[in-house]
């Protein structure tokens, strides 16, 4: 119309990461009817393991949770878990910590929780060090050691990790059917309290430190991290485009130093240092290229 | 030299991966995984 300005808005756009979270999460939690009926999904693909932390009573799962599985897999008499060992080593090398970043739902969670205007907690660098290291514990202990050894008097497997931590399961399990379901309500006691408690603290922390439970206490980050450096999805950065800004370092939800060890096992492969860089940070290509045709780079 | 190695290492890990779900796949270990997935977890919900 003539007098009239028409100004163009910047279209708010989600980020690959955020769109890959969203799509992975509809993906793994497809089955909707699950919600509506408060019953879980018993089709065949729960035969395959999702390469992300999802639990599989959760009305929505249309996959077996690799850690609920392996816990499942292991005990006196069943022999090497071939099968769930397999795919998660195979999800590994293929993405690594990749599936954390890009992939897992509860991951996404974290990520929206921490958006939550609140102030933001800077964990000292010495104790961030000391505590990640808790989460290659968790996977030991209460992932391979507990559920190996530790059988109940019927020799029967107990899932540690997903009966005393695992705030997945509560959120995405435990909550959905328990408001379903009034018998399964009865039925919480001492147990749903401490998983619920648990929960609550993690998702609270999520709020004031970027992805605390992926940085602290995942199994399934533990595993994958133990690939980073031999996986397929790989970050390059171009040291001779490096101006030293650091900014990159500043929005990394995972506190990686990107500009001594980009690759770190901590590094989910958000590409959020990607993001802000002035083209020093890329995705490294899947297959590496020819000596002479790659520029100089730190991988 | 390192990248070859690293190369190998990685197609190691990747054909490592593939013949154990395929081991995996012969027992029917996939079996166990779907018993356990159909059913509601007690201890993951809290409760068991």
């Amino acid at each position: 119309m003539p007098g009239m300005h028409r100004h163009r808005l910047k279209k708010p756009r989600l980020r690959f990461q955020r769109k890959a979270q969203l799509i992975s999460a509809a993906l793994v939690n497809g089955y909707i009817l699950g919600f509506q009926k408060g019953k879980i999904f018993t089709g065949s693909t729960k035969a395959f393991c999702v390469p992300v932390l999802n639990c599989y009573s959760c009305p929505g799962a249309l996959g077996a949770c690799p850690i609920g599985s392996l816990q499942a897999a292991l005990g006196r008499g069943k022999g090497f878990p071939f099968y769930v060992l397999g795919l998660l080593t195979l999800f590994g090398v293929l993405l690594g910590r990749a599936v954390c970043g890009l992939l897992c739902p509860f991951g996404l969670i974290q990520d929206l929780l921490y958006k939550i205007p609140v102030p933001k907690l800077k964990v000292p660098r010495s104790l961030d060090r000391a505590l990640r290291w808790l989460k290659y514990l968790v996977l030991l202990v209460m992932v391979v050691l507990l559920p190996l050894f530790a059988l109940t008097e019927a020799g029967v497997t107990i899932p540690y990790f997903c009966k005393y931590i695992c705030p997945a399961g509560t959120l995405e399990g435990g909550i959905p059917l328990m408001l379903g379901d009034p018998s399964l309500r009865a039925l919480a006691g001492a147990l749903f309290s401490w998983k619920f408690f648990v929960m609550l603290l993690i998702l609270a922390a999520s709020m004031f430190i970027s992805r605390p439970f992926c940085r602290y206490l995942c199994p399934l980050g533990a595993f994958y991290a133990l690939f980073s450096r031999f996986s397929f999805f790989q970050m390059r950065l171009d040291k001779d485009k490096c101006i030293g800004c650091k900014k990159c370092e500043r929005v990394c939800p995972m506190a990686v130093e990107v500009t001594k060890n980009i690759n770190s096992t901590e590094c989910v492969r958000c590409g959020k240092c990607k993001d802000v860089c002035v083209g020093a940070i890329d995705r490294a290509p899947l297959l590496p290229r020819k000596a002479g045709k790659s520029p100089e780079s730190q991988r | 030299m390192k990248n070859k190695g690293l190369l190998a290492v990685r197609y190691g890990l990747l054909a490592a991966a593939l013949l154990c779900i395929a081991v995996g796949l012969m027992r029917r270990e996939y079996v166990g995984v779907l018993q356990k997935a159909v059913m509601i977890c007690l201890e993951c919900i809290g409760i068991g």
